[in-house]
């Protein structure tokens, strides 16, 4: 079943919490060793826009920002390049967000395969001027299987929200 | 006077507002941190909390790799340790004979009233983990501020030189490995002297850049820190020459390198004392002193303690 505001499900409102604990589940996810996979996507990316997209009032360009410069010091990369690169793609979502939750879900995730892509060449554009090598194309499959992860990802952080499916003969939905 | 009406919620400043305020100040971020290096505090402010998170993170995949060393068993052990002994047995003559060869050495020294040749000191670290950019080579290692690491110490491990020092963090320090893209160590080919620098080029070898073609390198020559740098240790393993392009319509020859250490794949590494730069002779230091008071010897002394990264 499609869980797009097209669908008839109602969902309970977001806990806060829940949305912190996966974003910081995002952030561990990002810290293991995985230098050696460079087609690992970017969980925080990934997560980040799902909430921005979905919560565009809860998380914002604020998170987005103090998420960047954790990433930043973790991967010791030049301060503000993850930032940047968040941000923007956290603008790009909220402000795309009533129009994205209409389509199917593999509609969803081209249009999250756009937004990944930016924050890849986002941070491709910072290593340039910081006069660091051409990653190779490698560093494009990454935002790739973030989209393909849309719908198992979708249908995990929404969990929580499901009511319980009690039939009640006298209630309409 | 135009009347907006109350706004129905409440729902902060608008995006593009926020949009590039926040742009804006990464922005700044990327500019200072790049060009001016100011933002050490920040970092290592910020590393407080993630240091903490990515040990944790690492614990479970040493155990999954600890697990797997131990179902490796019995056999691989015994053999290992058999190997061991026997390299220990071999090196042991090796190592008596250097005792007795640096002795004579410091004597000889003192005869010919040379400056004494400093001995290789340092601690042993452990690598955490590398970092998870694939495209760039920096490893963290398991000493810090607390163990008074600076940035600029050369870093080796049983073969050779490994990187530098870049960054160092109250409990760990981030170590730029010599085959990172633009990370230069002053070197000479072990067989003839011939002094040069070599470049890390960023796929995991390293060039010898600024030779001319007609120079005497030749495939398998081996390439040892020179020490011009007041950095490194003269004499450290660095690389051997894997193959040597003369092209006359190039001015310089191009050499391709191959590191000696385990650069890419290691577990303990040894960071090595930072080096006192040798003291000027002493009518250099009074000249130097009458034309500018007090301050030349401050600003090289700064100078080689900084990281070599340019």
């Amino acid at each position: 079943m499609p869980h797009s505001f097209a669908s008839s499900r109602i969902l309970l409102p977001v806990r806060p919490w829940f949305i912190g604990l996966s974003l910081i589940a995002a952030l561990t996810l990002n810290f293991l060793p995985t230098s050696a996979w460079p087609w690992m996507p970017d969980w925080v990316a990934l997560v980040l826009l799902f909430w921005s997209i979905r919560e565009p009032r809860r998380v914002g360009m604020g998170s987005a920002f103090l998420l960047g410069v954790l990433m930043d010091v973790a991967d010791a990369s030049v301060m503000g390049q993850h930032a940047l690169a968040y941000v923007l793609a956290a603008y790009a979502a909220s402000s795309l967000s009533r129009r994205i939750l209409w389509f199917p879900m593999a509609q969803q995730a081209l249009h999250v395969l756009a937004l990944l892509a930016i924050v890849q060449l986002i941070q491709l554009g910072a290593r340039a001027m910081t006069g660091e090598e051409f990653p190779g194309l490698a560093y494009f499959i990454g935002p790739l299987i973030g989209a393909l992860l849309w719908w198992p990802l979708t249908f995990i952080l929404l969990l929580p929200q499901y009511r319980p499916v009690d039939r009640d003969e006298n209630r309409p939905i | 006077m135009d009347y907006q009406p109350p706004p129905f919620f409440k729902r902060g400043p608008a995006p593009l507002a926020q949009l590039s305020f926040y742009a804006a100040l990464s922005l700044a971020l990327i500019f200072i941190d790049s060009r001016f290096q100011t933002l050490e505090i920040l970092r290592q402010g910020v590393s407080l909390i993630t240091h903490p998170i990515q040990r944790v993170v690492q614990k479970p995949v040493e155990m999954l790799q600890n697990a797997a060393g131990y179902l490796s068993g019995m056999d691989s052990l015994r053999e290992q340790n058999s190997r061991l002994e026997r390299t220990h047995v071999e090196n042991a003559t090796t190592l008596l004979r250097a005792q007795h060869l640096e002795a004579e050495n410091e004597r000889l020294r003192q005869l010919l009233e040379v400056k004494e040749s400093k001995k290789a000191q340092g601690r042993v670290a452990q690598l955490l983990y590398t970092v998870r950019d694939p495209y760039s080579r920096r490893i963290v290692v398991d000493k810090g501020q607390q163990d008074n690491i600076v940035p600029g110490q050369p870093v080796v491990d049983e073969k050779g030189v490994i990187g530098q020092v870049t960054r160092v963090f109250p409990y760990v320090s981030e170590v730029t490995l010599i085959t990172d893209k633009d990370q230069v160590v002053p070197v000479q080919i072990l067989r003839n002297g011939l002094r040069s620098v070599v470049f890390g080029v960023g796929n995991g070898r390293l060039e010898l850049r600024f030779l001319p073609n007609n120079a005497d390198v030749e495939k398998g020559d081996l390439i040892v820190t020179s020490g011009l740098d007041g950095i490194f240790l003269p004499g450290l393993a660095v690389a051997r020459v894997v193959s040597v392009e003369r092209d006359a319509s190039y001015s310089f020859a191009r050499i391709h390198c191959e590191p000696l250490a385990g650069v890419e794949n290691f577990g303990l590494v040894m960071v090595l004392d930072p080096r006192e730069p040798l003291d000027l002779p002493g009518e250099l230091t009074e000249k130097a002193s009458k034309s500018k008071p007090a301050d030349g010897r401050g600003k090289a002394a700064a100078r080689n303690e900084r990281p070599r990264k340019e």
